[in-house]
Parts: C-alpha cells; structure tokens; sequence
C-alpha cells in the first residue's frame, strides 16, 4: 500500500511537475494517468503480462471502487451554486439529457457499424468471378 | 437541553474531524440504501450523501469553507484515483489493439457529440457561459471532469453533479435505448455505457457482461484523456 500510493502520488507529481514546465492545459493527475499507462504497456510488452503488478493493483482498484466517495467533498459545493440552479435548471437539464442520449447513441452505432464492417483486406473469397 | 447541545455543538462544529465523519457516514449511509434498493443506478450514494450533508451545512449555517476545512482530506485522494485509472486501462491495451479503428472512431465521434451537444443545449437556451463550460466534460469520470472544468473556467461542482446526474440517466435508459436500435454488441454497449456516462453506466453494464465491462473500462479511461486534450482547446477557440 505505502509503495502503491507512492508510485500514484509520484505520477500525479510529475504530471503537475510537466503542466507547469510546459503550460499544457491538461489537469497534472489526467498527465500522471497517461505517464502511468505508458509505464504498464512497456512493462506488459517486455513481460509478455498485461496484468498490472500486485505490488499496485490492490490499491488502484480499492480506490476506484470506492471512487464515489471522493466526489462528494466537491459535490456539497453544489449547495453553493443553488442559485445558478435555480434560474437555469431548463438549459441545465435538456442539456444533460439531450447530450447524454445523443453521446450513447452515436458511441454505440459508430461502434456498431464499424465491428460490422468486413474488413476489406482480409483475404476473403469475395472478389472470385466464380 | 437546546443548551446543552449548543454546548457540544459550538466546539465541534469547527474541527474539520466532524466534517470527515460526516462525510463518511452520509456516504457509508448512501451505499446502506443503494443495497437496500437493490442496486437501483436512482440511488446514487454519492447523490445521497450529497444530499445529506448539504441539508446537514444548510441546516446548521456551516459555512462550505468550514466544512471542506474537513473534507479536503477525502477530496485529496481525487489526485491519484484518477492516475489509478491508468491500471484499468493499461490491462485492456490488448482490446484496443485489436479494434483499434472502431474504437477510435466511436471514442472520436461520442466524445465530440457529448461536448458539442451538450455546450450547444446550453447556449441554445440561453444558458451563461459558466454552465456552458461546465457541461462541456460532464460525460468524463468525475475526478477528470471537475479538473478540467476547473481548467477551462467552469464550475468543478456543477460539473460533478452534472457528471453524475448524466451517469444516472445512462445507467437507466441505455441497455433499453441500443436494443431498441438493434445494437446487441457488447462492446458497443460497454463503450458507449464508458464514453457517455462513465462509471456510473459503466457499472450497470458491467454487472451484465464482461466483454461490455473491459469496454466500458476502455470507453472511461479513453475518453477521460481525449476530452482533457480536447476541450481546453475547444474552450480556447471558444472566447
């Protein structure tokens, strides 16, 4: 657990570290994420293993599991913006409903279609004048 | 007796250990009716705890200053759940691979739809810039969401209810929504669940299917990346 929180805490360090040397506008932990992504797919591919290492699995996955918690601190915020509610709950609701609807359906179909799609490729038997 | 109360209640009000008790009860109280509701994606326990303290702050005049003075320490761990999700992530690289152009394509289009639709609701109804930008990475993991709303100017708490609000709504009307559209694939489900309504959905399909559940993983993690990349530059044209 001490060395699992270390290598998260020290990725999220040099992604905050890289986002103030570089002024990139991504949040330091999403750079921490892509640093750590990075480091497994090497180790996965010299390993021959894409299971992640047990010295950081067990508290990755606790920590995600128990993810909702850490939203809530920042979610109370939203009592402070009831007034911001109040006077735009229309745009804020269709807004949520509409994209959420639209954003599943287009994941879904474009997914859809193209695992459909045979890929034209492959050496299939389809061009014989047979 | 109201007294007495007022007597515990004063110096306790302001350690910030009470607001992290409260905080983990409300949540540990929001998981107890979750399972008492038969896993319903309606019970959020992360809207219920929201709730619960909100009502509690309200209730008593705690200012949110005083309050987060406690919860910061949860709200810490925000940092490295998000570099967590690496893990998942990494351990799917495998499917990628594979489906390399479905996956990009869909990832690409759903992530676009999300945040243009979602901007454009706003703006069409004659919302205020603040909401707009907001709503703009609601459909990303929440800890991925509030930073980059943080980013762009929005309001990370906004966006965390948005995020879990859209969430909710996909949890509960997806499955039946793609049936209705002849998409029977799992992984088109599990990605979709994933890139629209993160881990919320994520988790209604992963109870469901297991190919959909390392889609779904792919769709949260992908997604969470390109929509940090993309929606700071999209905000910046957008001035």
């Amino acid at each position: 657990m001490p060395s699992a929180m270390l290598i998260l805490v020290g990725c999220q360090l040099v992604g905050e570290l890289l986002r103030n040397a570089f002024q990139f506008p991504i949040p330091g932990p999403v750079i921490g994420m892509f640093l750590l992504a990075v480091i497994l797919g090497i180790r996965a591919n010299r390993t021959g293993n894409d299971r992640a290492p047990p010295l950081l699995k067990p508290t990755a996955e606790g920590l995600i599991a128990n993810m909702g918690l850490l939203f809530v601190p920042a979610g109370v915020g939203i009592v402070a913006e009831a007034g911001v509610i109040r006077r735009e709950w229309l745009p804020i609701v269709v807004a949520v409903a509409g994209s959420t609807i639209l954003s599943l359906l287009v994941t879904a179909l474009v997914m859809h279609w193209t695992l459909r799609t045979p890929h034209t490729s492959s050496p299939d038997h389809q061009g014989d004048a047979s | 007796m109201s007294a007495t109360i007022r007597h515990l209640w004063t110096p306790l009000s302001t350690t910030p250990l009470l607001w992290l008790v409260v905080t983990l009860a409300a949540y540990a109280g929001g998981r107890w009716m979750q399972r008492a509701c038969g896993g319903s994606p309606f019970a959020s326990p992360v809207l219920i705890a929201i709730l619960i303290v909100g009502t509690i702050m309200v209730s008593t005049g705690t200012s949110y200053d005083t309050y987060f003075a406690g919860a910061q320490f949860i709200h810490f761990l925000l940092g490295p759940v998000t570099v967590a999700l690496a893990v998942p992530l990494a351990e799917n690289f495998a499917l990628v691979r594979r489906h390399i152009s479905s996956i990009g394509l869909a990832l690409l289009a759903g992530s676009l739809t999300s945040v243009i639709s979602g901007v454009g609701i706003v703006w069409l109804l004659g919302g205020s810039r603040s909401v707009a930008l907001s709503m703009a990475p609601k459909a990303v993991t929440t800890p991925i969401a509030m930073a980059v709303s943080h980013q762009i100017g929005g309001v990370p708490a906004l966006t965390a209810s948005l995020a879990i609000l859209g969430g909710i709504l996909a949890a509960i009307i997806g499955r039946h929504m793609l049936a209705r559209f002849q998409i029977d694939d799992w992984r088109a489900h599990g990605l979709a669940a994933g890139v629209a309504g993160s881990g919320i959905a994520a988790a209604q399909v992963a109870a469901i299917d297991e190919i959909g559940a390392a889609f779904a993983a792919l769709g949260i993690g992908l997604n969470g990346l390109l929509t940090a990349l993309l929606v700071p530059l999209l905000a910046a044209l957008w001035r």
